[in-house]
């Protein structure tokens, strides 16, 4: 029976959380009432059973618990504004638990989660704000795995989260999916947050293992979400469909000792078939949309690498091209980088050396450490080992990423060792 | 709810504008300042002197002290407000953002808390 309520917990906390967020007003209230209520069902449920629509008597349950506590509050200090907010609660009360689940329509997008997503990564909130607003309220996370994940000190993490939940209201960030005028624009940010979470659980290899992979199945499940809630926008397709390519990685990424194994270095038996399919239909699919966006063509980059069944079987040449499209719609240094990477291994070595000459001296990436790393790779395929450890010493001074560094420290080694 | 739109921009270059480029603009505020008048946003608002016309006024240890200006060697200059009424953030953004100097200086968004006069 415990365990009915614990799935139940996992299934139905996010919604409800939204709903109740939505209700009354105060993600700090309906967080609280929310808890209160799945304890009296951890107490009520296994002895009456499970009611029919256990969402529903969640959110009236713990709405119940929200006037109770408004009242009691109300009795202290009774303030006009007060007493208007428990009129409003106990209205919603005496209309039927249904009406209380069903949507306003009026963004006509009907469903809560979608608009907690839009106001956690509301502009006006610090994007560090909005990365930790969106794991703590969608994905749950409690504010100490949070601060974990971001190596800062809890007390930081919690003040960044009251800070900005009282910007939220104090400043009255509506909680609304915006009108299609602006939801291009807005959706760029939600699905950047999304993906920064992801990152946050995929490039960082050293830390709190468990916490920062879970991070990714997060970003993942709110992918899915978005996709399932905006199903016309290609880009959200996309965007799941480079998470799940990423993610099917994850058991080959870093060897028995924890140290990161290159793309070409893989198991790819150790990849996961069953993401890898689910991300080549979703590209397909957002391929179709035209022009193709950002998170599209970097999907599709993902995508060959994961066709190829050993590295050498690569298409590099089809790399290339989706960098240079991805480098029209989005252009950046790092994206140029990894443009000069790709030719350097449709071409050659030396083409890529070219390119990359281009680069440096680029303000972005003059503390990047993957560019002098880089070009170590290329001078070390190149054979030209007295330049190529000069590259990777250069490297080496500008990561302090542990997993980074014992690889760079490793090929640094090899090429003194030729030199 | 009521917003405060504060309009900072660079009274310098305002300052050397030439006398047909500040009508232009002075025509636009007044077109834009009809516009949420007759919309219901409109609450208030004006243009400030420059900050050279600024003084300081301090009270420590019950004695006054009075000092010339504002002395923050900021590059934008508070020069100018509204007062506005809109029902959330976005649309006191979205009233923000059609005041003519958001397109070269920037406009702060704050909300105003309501006190009942005593």
């Amino acid at each position: 029976m415990d365990t009915s309520v614990e799935r139940i917990y996992r299934e139905e906390s996010g919604r409800v959380l939204a709903t109740l967020i939505r209700l009354l007003g105060s993600f700090d209230v309906a967080e609280e009432v929310m808890q209160d209520a799945f304890a009296t069902a951890l107490e009520q449920w296994p002895r009456q059973g499970i009611p029919d629509n256990p969402r529903a008597w969640l959110v009236s349950t713990a709405h119940h618990k929200a006037v109770d506590r408004f009242r009691r509050e109300s009795c202290f200090n009774s303030k006009r504004e007060e007493l208007q907010k428990i009129a409003v609660l106990e209205q919603q009360l005496a209309e039927s638990e249904d009406n209380m689940l069903r949507q306003p329509a009026e963004d006509g997008i009907g469903d809560d989660r979608l608009r907690l997503i839009f106001t956690c990564c509301h502009p006006a909130l610090m994007l560090e704000a909005q990365v930790a607003l969106t794991l703590r309220t969608l994905c749950g996370l409690s504010t100490e795995e949070i601060a974990r994940a971001f190596l800062v000190p809890l007390a930081t993490m919690s003040q960044r989260l009251v800070r900005a939940k009282q910007k939220i209201r104090d400043a009255r960030i509506p909680y609304r999916v915006p009108p299609e005028g602006e939801l291009a624009a807005r959706l760029e940010a939600v699905m950047l947050v999304v993906y920064l979470v992801f990152n946050e659980g995929y490039s960082a290899i050293s830390g709190d293992a468990a916490v920062r992979r879970e991070l990714c199945s997060e970003a993942i499940r709110l992918g899915r979400l978005i996709r399932e809630l905006l199903p016309g926008q290609s880009e959200a397709g996309a965007l799941l469909a480079l998470m799940l390519l990423h993610h099917s990685r994850r058991s080959a990424r870093t060897d028995a000792r924890g140290e990161v194994v290159l793309l070409e270095e893989q198991d790819r038996s150790l990849w996961s078939q069953q993401e890898i399919r689910e991300g080549l239909g979703l590209v397909e699919s957002a391929l179709r949309g035209s022009p193709a966006g950002p998170y599209a063509l970097q999907a599709a980059i993902a995508a060959i690498h994961a066709q190829a069944a050993r590295a050498e079987e690569t298409d590099w040449k089809q790399i290339v091209l989706l960098y240079q499209a991805l480098l029209r719609v989005q252009p950046s240094p790092v994206v140029e980088l990894n443009h000069a990477a790709a030719v350097a291994m449709a071409i050659g070595p030396a083409e890529g050396l070219r390119l990359l000459d281009g680069l440096e001296g680029k303000q972005e990436l003059r503390e990047y450490y993957l560019l002098p790393a880089a070009r170590g790779d290329l001078l070390r395929r190149l054979r030209q080992w007295p330049e190529a450890a000069l590259a990777y010493r250069r490297a080496l001074a500008l990561t302090s990423n542990e997993a980074a560094r014992a690889f760079l420290s490793r090929r640094l080694a090899e090429m003194e060792a030729r030199a | 709810m009521q917003y405060l739109l504060l309009i900072y921009g660079n009274e310098q270059s305002f300052g050397k504008m030439a006398n047909p480029e500040r009508d232009a603009i002075l025509q636009e505020y007044g077109d834009f300042t009809k516009s949420i008048a007759q919309s219901g946003h409109y609450r208030g608002g004006n243009e400030l002197a420059e900050t050279s016309t600024a003084t300081t006024v301090r009270v420590r240890d019950k004695k006054r002290l009075v000092t010339d200006g504002p002395f923050a060697e900021t590059k934008e200059q508070l020069g100018g407000y509204y007062l506005v009424e809109a029902k959330d953030l976005d649309e006191a953004i979205a009233l923000a953002a059609r005041i003519p100097s958001a397109r070269w200086g920037s406009i702060e968004v704050r909300p105003i808390i309501p006190h009942d006069m005593p």
